[in-house]
């Protein structure tokens, strides 16, 4: 067991270097323009040329790439270029405010999508028609509009909850609440949309499984037949789907947090990205891989936990 | 007779599943003939390695040692090329008659499959198809219609079509009738033996069922966990063998008599109770 | 289920079924209409959408030559709105194309080819670690915004799904017996892939498009709302910002774009869906554990026995809305102690009699007519509750397949105490004891072990061994075992028939054998019911059927099982060449 963990953890670091690298090479062919942006109506090639060789991007490509490798697994992931602060400090107090809402929402994903789909493939007829006509129209509205027309009803028109602007969870944990809510309701409608579906389908397809009927001539009550045996042999699927919705919200929330003006990890990496801010870019990327790295292998241990057929240790 | 196929101290091993697992044998070193025109059954329980003798055979499983002879030649790993020309003279049925046949392709196109691989023109292989179909005993028409429409022992008719269609000198049977009801079963294998005295074609004929096995032999080998034990005459091997596995075998497969069953039954379980 | 083969039915073509659809029809309609403006756009507008002029800065709707009006930077919205379509267009073709040269390749060769197969995964892995719209972002200094060049990387983002969708596909229908049998009939792996694999793949790999499609377009217009790319390109996403800003002196221009980028996405997800019902058939159906409720007729003068079914008659409904009976009019009767055997082919409906009698029927199944009792209670109607008391003590049941019954997560012991504690209201400590104690009985060599086992770990012998024992644990009345031995080794076979006859010795229960397998009634059956098409041709005890059978069909069947005399007895015909008899001919 710890050994299949080590194993996957070193793997995982082995893919984090690999897209690291590559982003940095797929940046390499911006940095006259990054600089050029930099120094604005000052750029003159002589000058781009200067200012590279001061922030030492003139050097050979491996060794720019391997002297912020070094440091970087040693913790350090240098400055932000404009702002002097340390990188690592400002993508985790960003990270923390989308991570605040991406959690509460896939928290509420699964209460909600595992009630409707297991009421849905178990009762059937006219539950199952009204949750699969929800779920549908989840799929159809695009996420920006959903977003947008809730602003507009709940925030403008009806003054509920403020409209944009985030207060953090230590400091003020109501009013925390209250300026996630949009956000939240947000990106909880397509992810429930998702789930939703996935959760009917398999636990329809469970239900119909021999066993279900092995455990009925039992006399074993329906409830646990559903809730304890059918609904743990669908979990496995659905957990997959669910942990490509977070990895998906981490840069899918972005448009949220855009709209709402909350300062999340996917706009400051926008703003990075904007500026050629190329310290903080990679320090992002850094992190959103160590993040999919530990969401996957967490998906694989839960598997192995509810499958034992699935074990791999 | 001269020997069609002559497989000599086969051994085959599966990779091991996992990390670093050891690989399993699955065949200890199996030895057999199949003389043209006979047929060989190959009887034995679940993991007792008889369909992977079959699948090694045709070139779908890989030997691990010994060799497979046909017609002279060693055929243990010809390549894919010359497998390819081997398909005109061994060919195969399959126990399962709705996975065996593609869902999408009419019976017709299946059954042109195996003829134009081997290089016969289109309008020769749609004339070879009705008179297939004639043979097997479906209706003209059939060449048109899905697999879908047939019912299990049709779709058996038509595998065993599609395995007669390059005229081949042995078809490996993997239970071909396993999955068939009672009155089907026995019309397939009438089906069977009928073809084989009209064309001369050699079975391997794999099957867990010593009745239908011993329906369609002329010589019987008994396979147990990869080991052939006991080869002979089909009469001899399946009523009164030597054995001590053949005999439980023998014994266990319930007749359909109550009178002489109990009295069966009575035998295995004095066998049983002497053995402990 | 059934014998007999389907009434033939002609294939109707995809697009013949999708034009029977009036949802496929009206989304495939609104996308093609849409699609169509975007391109004769500039025949409908007397502006180009990067006009600009400060006349018309938010001038109203029907201000000449500018229909929809003005937005805040004086440009044609109708103009920009047409544009915009094909910017989206363009979107979800490159994103698309891209996501399906890479994914649907790559899956077909390594679902293929189990030696490619290892690199093509780490590269997908690779690439399924990007963070998605993450990577578009911070590659913003490569792009520079350019929505042709964000929509190729986005396509290779998209392409691990399709990827692992082909792959997935390629893997299960390459060990389908049919692809062996072409390799045997000797076809070439390229014509495999081409004939066999790829009408796999089409199906779900054309469904799939159309949802990346709405991906595409969707990621298209998020980052435009953001202000990625040139003012140049018209983007729905440029207009709902630009609408947004003026949402509460012009809602109008918010409305256009949203309400265009609102159709083109939810048709291709209806369209998706339409596609998916065409090319799977009919959505699947939620089973309801439901109890089947018929009118329960009792009839006066009832025959006794423990168990008395009369005139049962079990139906589904067919396609086109009508019922089916599966079981006509099926009577009998067992007593406490007698083992009475339901033989029969293939579709003759033993099966769903026995079901029926455990109320296990599935939810679509109705039974239209007849009684089924117990003891003399009537078991047809009554109450959910009720019954799961009668199942869980006086009937018992034993399948099949003993693997696909027990379930794959819990362990053996598990399953076996959940179901003494159901029926016998045991603590934890008692039922675990008990368990054991069957285990043993069933003949099961360390009963402590196999309980800590799941069901994958122990053989089929064993695991109907398990099964056995949970069904006998609450000392039923009545064992309905349904071709108990089917699945199982010969040997197996006579130690599970063994045990069957000892315990309902030792039980005094009665015992319903369905199967159809003439060894196994002769060797424990006391008496037998011949079913053939959903009725009993014929009854009696077991030695009069076998010796006299008075049904045609009953002889038939018999005359069909291959015995001891059934030697083969005609020498090879290896004189006659092989081909000889065809060159005659």
């Amino acid at each position: 067991m710890l050994f299949y963990v080590a194993r996957r953890l070193v793997s995982g670091l082995v893919l984090a270097v690999m897209v690291t690298l590559i982003t940095f090479l797929l940046l390499a062919p911006s940095f006259n323009g990054i600089v050029g942006n930099r120094l604005g109506s000052a750029a003159t090639p002589e000058t781009v040329a200067q200012m590279k060789a001061q922030m030492g991007l003139d050097r050979p490509l491996a060794t720019q790439y391997v002297d912020w490798l070094s440091h970087a697994v040693r913790g350090d992931l240098g400055r932000s270029y404009f702002t002097g602060i340390p990188v690592r400090d400002a993508v985790e107090q960003h990270l923390g405010v989308t991570l605040s809402i991406v959690l509460v929402t896939l928290m509420l994903t699964v209460v909600v999508s595992v009630a409707l789909g297991v009421l849905a493939a178990s009762k059937g007829g006219l539950v199952d028609r009204a949750v699969q006509a929800l779920s549908l129209t989840g799929h159809l509205i695009p996420n920006l509009l959903i977003a947008i027309v809730l602003v507009y009803l709940l925030a403008v028109k009806s003054r509920l909850v403020p409209a944009t602007g985030f207060t953090s969870l230590a400091d003020d944990p109501a009013k925390w609440a209250q300026s996630i809510f949009i956000p939240v309701i947000a990106l909880l409608i397509a992810s429930v949309a998702g789930l939703t579906a996935q959760v009917r389908g398999t636990m329809i397809d469970e239900l119909r499984k021999d066993y279900v009927r092995m455990l009925r001539t039992r006399g074993v009550p329906t409830r646990s037949v559903v809730l304890r045996h059918a609904l743990r042999n669908a979990a496995g699927p659905a957990l997959t789907v669910l942990s490509f919705e977070f990895v998906a919200m981490l840069g899918g929330a972005l448009i949220i947090e855009k709209v709402f003006a909350i300062p999340g990890f996917g706009s400051y990496a926008f703003d990075a990205s904007l500026q050629g801010d190329i310290p903080i870019i990679m320090g992002i990327t850094v992190f959103a891989v160590l993040l999919v790295v530990v969401v996957n292998l967490t998906v694989d241990l839960v598997n192995g936990w509810l499958n034992p057929k699935a074990r791999i240790f | 007779m001269t020997s069609l196929l002559e497989v000599n101290d086969l051994r085959l091993s599966y990779p091991g599943k996992g990390f670093r697992a050891r690989p399993a044998e699955i065949l200890h070193g199996v030895s057999l003939t199949v003389a043209e025109g006979e047929t060989l059954g190959v009887v034995g329980e679940s993991g007792s390695g008889k369909t992977t003798i079959g699948r090694a055979l045709l070139g779908l499983a890989e030997p691990s040692s010994g060799s497979i002879r046909f017609d002279g030649r060693d055929i243990t790993h010809v390549g894919a090329k010359e497998r390819r020309r081997l398909a005109r003279d061994i060919q195969v049925i399959f126990q399962d008659p709705y996975t065996s046949l593609n869902p999408s392709l009419t019976i017709g196109d299946i059954l042109t499959e195996p003829l134009i691989a081997q290089g016969t023109p289109a309008a020769a292989a749609r004339t070879r198809v009705a008179d297939l179909l004639e043979r097997v005993g479906l209706p003209e028409d059939a060449a048109q219609r899905l697999p879908r429409e047939f019912s299990g022992g049709q779709r058996q008719r038509v595998a065993i079509a599609r395995a007669l269609a390059p005229e081949p000198r042995l078809i490996v049977c993997d239970e071909p009738v396993s999955a068939l009801d009672l009155s089907t079963q026995t019309r397939v294998l009438d089906l069977l033996i009928d073809i084989q005295r009209r064309t001369g074609v050699a079975y391997l004929f794999i099957s867990h069922d010593l009745a239908v096995v011993r329906h369609i032999s002329h010589r019987v080998a008994v396979l147990y966990r990869g080991d052939l034990v006991e080869t002979g005459p089909a009469g001899p091997v399946t009523t009164a063998p030597e054995h001590p596995y053949t005999q439980k075998l023998v014994l266990a497969s319930p007749v359909a008599d109550p009178v002489e069953q109990e009295r069966r039954r009575t035998e295995r379980r004095k066998l049983a109770s002497n053995a402990h | 289920m059934t014998a007999q083969a389907p009434a033939p039915r002609r294939r109707r073509s995809l697009a013949g079924r999708l034009l029977r659809d009036p949802q496929a029809v009206a989304a495939a309609s609104v996308l093609l209409i849409i699609v169509v403006l975007g391109l004769i756009g500039p025949l409908l507008t007397s502006h180009g959408p990067n006009e600009a002029s400060l006349d018309s800065i938010n001038a109203d709707p029907g201000t000449p030559g500018y229909l929809l009006g003005g937005d805040r930077s004086g440009q044609d919205i109708l103009a920009r709105l047409l544009a915009s379509i094909n910017t989206s267009v363009v979107s979800a073709l490159i994103g698309t194309s891209i996501a399906l040269l890479v994914g649907v390749s790559a899956g077909l060769v390594g679902g293929y080819y189990d030696r490619i197969r290892g690199g093509a995964e780490w590269l997908f892995s690779l690439i399924m670690t990007f963070p998605g719209l993450l990577l578009l972002i911070v590659l913003l200094p490569l792009t520079k915004g350019d929505f042709k060049v964000t929509m190729v990387i986005f396509g290779v983002l998209l392409s691990p799904g399709v990827y692992r969708l082909t792959r997935n596909l390629v893997v299960g229908v390459k060990n389908e017996l049919f692809v062996d049998a072409a390799r045997v009939s000797g076809l070439s792996d390229p014509r495999i892939l081409r004939r066999h694999v790829l009408f796999a793949v089409r199906g779900p790999v054309i469904i799939a498009t159309a949802f990346l499609a709405g991906a595409s377009i969707g990621v298209q217009s998020g980052l435009s709302f953001l202000g990625v790319g040139p003012a140049t390109t018209p983007s729905f996403g440029a207009m709902i910002a630009g609408g947004f800003a003026e949402l509460y002196t012009e809602p109008l221009q918010f409305v256009w774009p949203s309400l265009m980028l609102g159709m083109m996405t939810a048709s291709l997800v209806l369209f998706g869906n339409a596609l998916r019902d065409a090319l799977e058939g009919a959505t699947r159906k939620p089973v309801k554990i439901k109890p089947v409720r018929p009118e329960p007729r009792t009839t006066g003068d009832a025959p006794a026995g423990l168990l008395v079914v009369e005139d049962l008659a079990i139906a589904y409904p067919t396609p086109s809305g009508e019922l089916r009976e599966v079981v006509s009019g099926v009577s009998l009767s067992l007593d406490a102690g007698e083992t009475l055997g339901l033989v029969g082919e293939s579709g003759s409906g033993k099966t769903q009699t026995a079901f029926a009698i455990l109320r296990v029927l599935p939810a679509e199944a109705v039974v239209t007519r007849g009684s089924i009792r117990l003891d003399g209670r009537e078991i047809l109607g009554l109450k959910e509750k009720d019954m799961r008391a009668l199942r869980g003590r006086s009937i018992a049941y034993v399948p099949q397949e003993p693997m696909s019954n027990l379930d794959p997560s819990f362990t053996v012991g598990d399953q076996l105490v959940e179901g003494l504690r159901a029926a016998k209201g045991l603590s934890r400590k008692e039922a675990r004891a008990q368990a054991l104690a069957l285990l043993e009985r069933v003949g099961i060599a360390e009963p402590e072990r196999t309980f800590r086992c799941y069901p994958h770990q122990i053989s089929g012998g064993m695991a109907q061994r398990v099964l056995i024992a949970g069904a006998v644990a609450s000392r039923p009345v009545l064992l309905i075992a349904d071709e108990p031995t089917t699945a199982l080794d010969v040997t197996v076979q006579a130690e599970i028939l063994d045990l069957l006859r000892d315990l309902q010795k030792e039980l005094g229960m009665a015992l319903l054998l369905v199967t159809h397998n003439f060894g196994v009634v002769a060797d424990i059956c006391d008496r037998i019911s011949v079913m053939r098409e959903g009725q009993i041709v014929e009854t009696g005890t077991a030695l009069e059927v076998f010796r006299e059978p008075a049904h045609p069909y009953t002889r038939m069947l018999l005359d069909c099982v291959l015995d001891e005399n059934t030697v083969r007895t005609d020498p090879p015909p290896a004189s006659v060449p092989a081909h000889a008899e065809e060159e005659q001919r």
